[in-house]
């Protein structure tokens, strides 16, 4: 036990000895999972969040296309500027503006004859920038409301309205399509739009001056470990970050015991009357040791400083720290003993520690993958990593839900060491 | 004490040790005397347990090691090559961590490391970190590392490489002072002046074999010159020494650090011949005196080269 326990306590020394190595390895992690932690909803709502560019192409100069810019204007989430075609066009392309909404001449007289019969129906353009796809869907949203509400209120409200409601009476009374149920049924609700209108004007009311809305609003709950704890975006992105450092240090041991072999240090350590079990024992509990010392450091930091917390079960966090160093440990003599040269191995181990870190979810959640890839990171340890992680912070879950992450891990590290221990070549001539 | 026997370790087509064999008494010295290459260190490191031979055998006190816990193992004590110290660690911190690699501990321990500090004379700069020591204090550090488990054979592979004459002298000191403790050194060199003065028997090693195995008298008496001329030249460049063995009086003839060295039986007889066919051939020379013939003189015999150029 006296050698171990000597080796361990090697391990640990050369690390701490340098301190700039340490500060660099834990100050590096941190700064990056504050920006992350900030970019995916770490601000937690009390921060101004970023608006949609939006420019908008009015050809119209209606009342409704006037109210419809005032309407878009006043979104919370978009940023309206006007513009004409030609500069929007420009924007857009360079990447300045989101989206640019053209309304066409006559849009508003031909939105009102649509909004009750089966008139032709006016384009909106939108011409948008491809890379923001994403939040086209949410521009359109925003404008389907804003244009039904400054259509209809105008409907009811405006001169243009009136002049609308008779022409829509007109072509009902009209059009030889309809049966005269339905004639009368559209007479009425046209005629009675009328009124409303007129005897509103008389008094100098606004009537219905908000229009038709959306006759709902949503209610939007995040739910998370209780109902008064909000989600806390620095809790993913520590743990993505954590364990991202983490690998780069598991790369690190396998690369300095492949260095080591060139030396003559690791033939006074062969010619000792040490075990193999002991020589990478000793190094995998040393690298879990200093793996678990760095999520310590890490999550105590965004602890003090960003609020967060293990909202689940704390033997099930420091069970999953403990299976995920084990496993990253195992990773790292794997690769010294897969890797033939230092120069080679370190390019190779460089790519695949990225890959894991990507397919597992540390830099970006792993639902925004497309279904096959989100299948295939079953197979990928820090996927269960970050999932223990996700479940024992921000999501509060009980120890039972730490166990499978804790299991897949610990096989990992199983099949890892096996590997190392089948693979690794003791003798120095190979 | 130690004996080898036969071994063969063989690298894809090339024989690095073919066959190599001698037995080291205890308390003795053996030099194994070769140039770079020669197959010294693939040798002790088969005799260390780093490497299996193709072939042969290694007996410690008429056992093999026969597993990397092998108790035999607390009997050798190996200086690599190469440095084998944690610079970033003190000297007391490093001989703790490796005298905890043979299970020592506590007051045992630090006895050890404190008798090892003060054989190699590093006991004042034991708490500071080794990258602050000179080249000549590491490799004394490292000898000192492979002493604190009291081995009975040392394994010394070319322990002065790359220090100064000083530090060379302090390392030699040391290694006498183990010798008088009884300590059987088995000491690899491709120094001549090192193997003369520290070993009792030298085992010469070229291509991987044995081609000599004697003391340094015995050794001698295999020469068949008396004494060595040596003649610096005005030019070394291009100049081959291999037709001058034609010349009767002439038993070995080669460059040896710029040197040439001729060796004969009777320096008297032999002198004006060897220094007339320089002259007749084009080759002036600046210097001439004469010499012992010495291991160098034994190596360029046997080989035919110098143990530095081969």
């Amino acid at each position: 036990m006296v050698p171990f326990l000597a080796l361990v306590r090697k391990d640990l020394k050369l690390f701490f000895s340098d301190r700039r190595s340490v500060v660099v390895g834990i100050l590096v992690p941190i700064v990056l999972a504050s920006f992350f932690g900030y970019l995916f909803g770490g601000q937690r709502g009390d921060a101004e969040t970023s608006k949609v560019s939006v420019l908008m192409i009015d050809q119209d100069g209606s009342d409704i296309s006037h109210d419809l810019m005032a309407q878009l204007a006043g979104d919370r989430m978009l940023n309206v500027k006007p513009s004409t075609l030609d500069a929007a066009r420009e924007a857009v392309r360079k990447g300045k503006a989101t989206a640019a909404i053209v309304v066409p001449k006559d849009f508003g007289r031909n939105a009102g004859r649509a909004l009750f019969t089966d008139a032709n129906k006016p384009d909106l353009s939108l011409l948008y920038d491809p890379s923001h796809s994403m939040e086209l869907g949410l521009v359109k949203g925003i404008l389907s409301g804003a244009v039904m509400q400054s259509v209809s209120k105008e409907m009811f409200n405006g001169s243009s309205g009136r002049e609308m409601l008779d022409e829509s009476l007109a072509r009902v009374e009209n059009s030889p399509e309809l049966s005269p149920e339905d004639r009368k049924a559209l007479r009425d609700v046209l005629s009675g739009a009328r009124e409303l209108n007129e005897r509103r004007a008389g008094t100098g009311q606004g009537a219905l001056s908000g229009g038709l809305t959306i006759p709902f609003q949503t209610r939007d709950e995040a739910i998370t470990s209780g109902g008064n704890v909000a989600y806390n975006g620095y809790a993913h992105s520590f743990g993505g970050m954590g364990i991202q450092f983490i690998l780069f240090m598991g790369l690190d041991v396998g690369i300095t015991l492949l260095m080591l072999r060139r030396t003559g240090l690791w033939q006074r350590l062969r010619a000792a009357p040490l075990s193999r079990t002991t020589l990478l024992g000793s190094r995998t509990v040393s690298a879990s040791l200093t793996a678990g010392f760095i999520l310590a450091v890490l999550f105590t930091f965004a602890r003090l400083v960003f609020g967060v917390r293990i909202l689940g079960s704390f033997p099930g966090f420091v069970l999953v720290c403990a299976a995920f160093s084990l496993m990253t440990a195992a990773f790292g003599l794997m690769i010294a003993a897969l890797g033939e040269t230092v120069e080679a191995t370190r390019g190779y181990s460089v790519m695949a520690t990225l890959v894991l870190v990507m397919l597992g979810g540390s830099w970006v959640p792993t639902f925004v993958f497309p279904k096959w890839l989100q299948k295939l990171t079953v197979v990928v340890p820090t996927r269960w990593a970050m999932d223990g992680l996700d479940a024992m912070t921000w999501r509060g879950l009980g120890f039972s839900a730490a166990l499978a992450p804790i299991a897949v891990l610990l096989l990992f590290t199983l099949l890892f060491g096996a590997i190392a221990v089948m693979r690794f070549r003791w003798r120095t001539d190979g | 004490m130690l004996e080898v026997n036969g071994l063969t370790k063989n690298y894809g087509k090339l024989v690095a040790v073919d066959g190599v064999s001698f037995r080291a008494d205890s308390g003795a010295t053996i030099g194994l005397l070769g140039p770079n290459g020669a197959g010294k260190t693939t040798t002790v490191s088969i005799i260390a347990g780093l490497l299996s031979p193709d072939s042969g055998e290694v007996l410690i006190e008429g056992r093999q090691v026969k597993s990397d816990t092998d108790p035999v193992k607390l009997k050798i004590g190996l200086v690599p090559q190469d440095m084998a110290l944690y610079d970033q660690l003190s000297a007391r911190d490093n001989l703790t961590f490796f005298a905890a690699l043979y299970s020592l501990s506590g007051a045992k321990a630090t006895q050890a490391i404190d008798g090892a500090l003060q054989l190699v004379e590093l006991s004042d700069r034991a708490a500071d970190k080794v990258a602050t020591f000179s080249g000549g204090m590491k490799r004394r550090l490292n000898l000192a590392a492979a002493l604190l488990h009291d081995p009975q054979i040392l394994l010394l592979d070319e322990p002065t490489v790359g220090v100064d004459p000083q530090s060379r002298n302090a390392i030699f000191d040391n290694l006498e002072a183990l010798k008088k403790r009884g300590k059987t050194l088995v000491y690899t060199t491709h120094y001549m002046e090192e193997a003369e003065r520290l070993c009792d028997r030298i085992v010469i090693i070229d291509h991987g074999k044995v081609i000599a195995d004697d003391t340094l008298q015995g050794l001698h008496k295999l020469l068949p010159v008396a004494n060595v001329l040596a003649i610096e030249l005005d030019r070394v460049s291009g100049f081959d020494p291999r037709p001058m063995l034609s010349l009767p009086e002439v038993k070995s003839a080669g460059l040896v650090a710029g040197t040439l060295r001729v060796g004969v039986h009777d320096l008297v007889g032999a002198a004006p011949g060897v220094l007339r066919w320089l002259s007749d051939n084009g080759h002036s020379y600046h210097h001439v005196s004469s010499e012992q013939p010495d291991l160098e003189t034994v190596f360029l015999t046997l080989t035919g080269r110098s143990l530095r150029d081969a």
